[in-house]
């Protein structure tokens, strides 16, 4: 893609008028028209997180900060918990894939199982996220009390917010694939290249799929970065440079 | 890169019907830039007003009561967010960039219509909560348009309470509609360009525009993450930016954060938003010179390829704005190098407008009057800019009018001068109506002579060491007396310049109820947006058929050839050639071998 991108930039426009180049002439009716876009977010998310993180590398290495992990009276020394709701979401990722190849297979109703189990597991995430909180809560691991504490809490918040707009997505391609929401019938000559049932299913469920996977990988950060020691922090910290 | 199939849909989307769905819960991307461009301009004659409310108390000190110290630096803060964030950067990007993409690639509409709609109202939504802030408690924020911590949520600032909250949360707001509309812009450009529409056939409006979106949508997330973290600090007391501190004799329960993080977050965004208003700026008077000089533009790789350079190292600059803040010399040296670098693009760029107006065939007409009132005011400001990007030279002069002069030239009145040319230039294309040219010129001159006896003295009172966001002066020793008297001529001008934007704006009311249409493409213009079936364009921009690409935008004065511009969309075979040269123009190489 990005050699493409060379390419073009050295095309010479004030040449060879009227050249039509074929290959950008098609259709290609055959190609998930959102997903470009869906990557597009997902990069400007990525930047979001990214600095999010950067900026908590930054902050480690001041004296005040005190890391949830490291010692043994921290709650993040044995992060079973975490390793929990990872595995949620793993099972939530899986269930998706699982959809969308049953899907491409054209099996319906393996798909559909697999999808309400996604949509399960990935309640259960959040649910245990809830439970988390509670726990460092009641533990009198306040937001404002340590900066630790505050990048856990939005992090994951932000991780949370991120997840229900996705569930925005799922639940209505769930409901899709159970027959609800049918498009209203037009005639076909008014929307040619309308894809049919099916290809959209499969159009949506890749959709789902790129944006859960993308969900653990950065889950796996913050799980990473909450999780760490401060001589962890301090090696990546002096690896950027601070 | 793939066509979608939107681009290739015969049948009209989205038809509104309504009076509503047709002009305000409207999908057609026209309209949406209207309405972008309307709000941003109201917003922007606000700021235009808090800018003379400065002036005033700075040219003419001790006279004007109601405007109080706190007041004073409530109108700098509110005036400097609304000019760069809700008008540049909506009008260039959410006006021209909704009004221009689809009709330049020949698309019918953005390819996500709805979330185009929902992104300018969104956008409304944040420019209300920004303008709410006047009419809470304690006003809008006074901290200033970079919103320094720890200042800017201590007591002492004006609007502590809730101006600042607001000041927050309308960026978030803005940053998602921006989000939306950027979306939509990069995945049109990429996604629904017409048969034959290659990248590089791409008229440079649409590169500037395309690039530009792209940093925003990059650098954007850098001031949510800010917003965010200092939001908490404000409301939750978490210590992301906020060190221990005393304020007011009192120890607060702050704990060590730091404050250089949200400078840097904050210029991680703040440099390229500069960019951000500058590449679509660049794109566009880039086309307004080759149209109304009659010649293709020079060098048009060249200008793609700086357009992506600049891009790209705007995102490596942006510690020059925190010299004064203190810095290893190391960063120090390498942000004043990359500083320096990117002079070099944009230097690139300046040769190949002048380059274009050579030998050209130049129409002196108020699109290209304001165009090259760009060429002038830019070149100055970038020069300027050479001088602050060195750590030595920036020390003693980041606090004074220098940089105040600086940025106004090269970020604020270089974007507005595009911004005028091709408001002045796409006028006809929007309305079918041409602005009234006596009227436009006298704007013109004033705006551009104006702007020079504002800024210029500006550079002077800079060197005479006169500090920028102060209510009042004083008495001091190193400044003399005549600063004031100059004060006072910046101060008048700047109020004549204020005034003359009103002949702009009667001469948009008068056109718009009492001129005649003019031609459909009455500059001649080879670009593909002025080839639509009416103009203005209707719903669907091109009837029944999209249009097919043959050729660049720029072939303008090709020899041989009758006509002295051949549109985008005519092929090789319709073009029509004088009978006796027609001989020796097969070979179209002459037209650009100068790149």
């Amino acid at each position: 893609m990005s050699l493409n991108f060379f390419r073009t930039l050295q095309e010479k426009p004030w040449l060879q008028p009227d050249a039509v180049l074929p290959e950008r002439v098609m259709d290609r009716s055959d190609i998930n028209p959102k997903k470009l876009p869906l990557i597009v977010f997902l990069g400007i998310v990525s930047v979001f997180f990214f600095l999010f993180l950067i900026t908590f590398l930054a902050r480690s290495q001041y004296p005040d900060f005190q890391a949830l992990a490291g010692e043994t009276w921290q709650p993040f020394y044995h992060p079973q918990q975490l390793w929990i709701n990872t595995g949620l979401l793993l099972i939530a990722c899986v269930a998706l894939q699982v959809a969308l190849m049953a899907t491409r297979r054209q099996n319906i109703h393996t798909a559909q199982i697999a999808l309400c189990l996604a949509l399960l597991f990935t309640l259960q995430f959040g649910a245990a996220q809830l439970l988390l909180w509670r726990h460092l809560y009641k533990l009198g691991f306040y937001m404002a009390s340590n900066p630790a504490n505050s990048y856990f809490y939005l992090l994951t918040a932000l991780h949370g917010l991120h997840l229900i707009g996705g569930l925005f997505v799922l639940v209505p391609v769930i409901l899709r694939s159970f027959g609800f929401f049918r498009p209203a019938t037009t005639a076909p000559q008014q929307r040619p290249l309308q894809p049919p049932r099916q290809q959209q299913l499969q159009y949506s469920l890749e959709l789902c799929a790129l944006y859960w996977h993308y969900l653990f990988v950065i889950w796996l950060l913050i799980f990473f970065f909450n999780a760490s020691s401060p001589a962890v922090y301090k090696t990546l910290a002096a690896l950027c440079g601070y | 890169m793939p066509h979608v199939a939107i681009a290739d849909q015969t049948s009209e989307l989205h038809d509104p019907r309504s009076f509503i769905t047709k002009y305000i819960w409207s999908q057609d991307h026209k309209v949406i830039a209207i309405q972008y461009a309307l709000t941003a301009i109201g917003v922007g004659l606000i700021a235009l007003v808090l800018s003379a409310m400065m002036r005033l108390q700075l040219g003419f000190p001790d006279t004007f009561d109601f405007i109080t110290p706190n007041a004073y630096l409530q109108f700098v803060t509110m005036h400097g967010m609304i000019m760069v964030v809700y008008l540049l950067t909506a009008l260039l990007l959410g006006g021209f960039g909704n009004y221009l993409i689809p009709l330049m690639i020949g698309a019918r509409d953005m390819v996500f219509p709805y979330l185009n709609m929902l992104s300018y109202w969104t956008y409304l939504l944040s420019v209300l909560i920004l303008l709410a802030s006047f009419f809470v408690p304690g006003g809008p924020t006074g901290a200033g348009w970079t919103l320094y911590p720890p200042q800017a949520i201590l007591p002492g600032t004006p609007g502590v309470d809730a101006g600042i909250v607001l000041m927050l949360v309308s960026l978030a707001v803005f940053i998602i509609a921006f989000t939306m509309g950027g979306l939509n812009y990069v995945t049109t450009v990429l996604q629904a360009r017409t048969h034959g529409m290659t990248l590089m056939r791409m008229p440079l409006s649409l590169w500037g525009i395309f690039t530009a979106t792209v940093l925003g949508l990059l650098a954007f997330p850098a001031l949510l993450v800010s917003a965010i973290m200092m939001a908490l600090d404000k409301l939750i007391g978490t210590s992301f930016f906020m060190p221990a501190i005393v304020s007011l004799g009192e120890q607060l329960d702050y704990t060590g954060g730091s404050p250089i993080l949200f400078q840097h977050l904050f210029w991680f965004f703040g440099h390229p938003e500069v960019y951000i208003v500058a590449l679509p700026a660049f794109g566009m008077v880039s086309d307004v010179l080759a149209v109304h000089a009659r010649k293709n533009i020079f060098g048009y790789r060249m200008m793609v390829w700086a357009i992506v350079i600049i891009g790209f190292l705007s995102f490596i600059v942006w510690a020059h704005h925190m010299y004064v803040s203190g810095m290893n010399p190391v960063f120090g040296y390498f942000f004043a190098t990359t500083t320096l670098i990117i002079a070099v693009p944009t230097a690139i760029k300046v040769y190949n407008w002048v380059l274009t107006l050579w030998r050209g065939n130049i129409h002196l007409t108020v699109p290209m009057l304001f165009a090259i009132g760009f060429i002038f005011t830019f070149t100055h400001g970038g020069l300027t800019g050479l001088f602050l990007g060195n750590v030595v030279v920036d020390l003693p002069l980041s606090d004074t009018y220098f940089v105040v002069a600086h940025f106004h030239m090269v970020m604020g009145v270089s974007p507005i001068m595009v911004l005028f040319a091709a408001i002045y230039h796409w006028f006809p294309l929007v309305t079918g109506k041409r602005l009234h040219d006596g009227l436009g010129k006298l704007h013109f001159w004033i705006t551009f002579l104006g702007t020079y006896a504002i800024y210029l003295p500006m550079h002077y009172l800079g060197f005479l060491g006169v500090p920028r966001r102060y209510f009042a002066l004083g008495s001091t020793d190193f400044i003399p007396e005549s600063a004031q008297t100059l004060n006072a001529s910046i101060t008048v001008s700047a109020i004549v310049v204020g005034l003359a934007q009103l002949i702009f704006i009667f001469n948009l009311i008068w056109t718009l109820r009492k001129a005649k249409p003019c031609s459909p493409n009455p500059w001649g213009a080879a670009s593909l947006e002025w080839q639509t079936p009416n103009v203005p364009p209707r719903h669907g921009n091109w009837g029944q058929k999209l249009p097919t690409v043959y050729r660049w935008a720029y072939d303008y004065s090709v020899p041989g050839i009758t006509s002295d511009f051949i549109p985008q969309n005519i092929s090789e075979d319709a073009v029509i050639r004088d009978a006796e040269t027609s001989g020796d123009v097969d070979d179209h190489s002459d037209k650009g071998s100068h790149t």
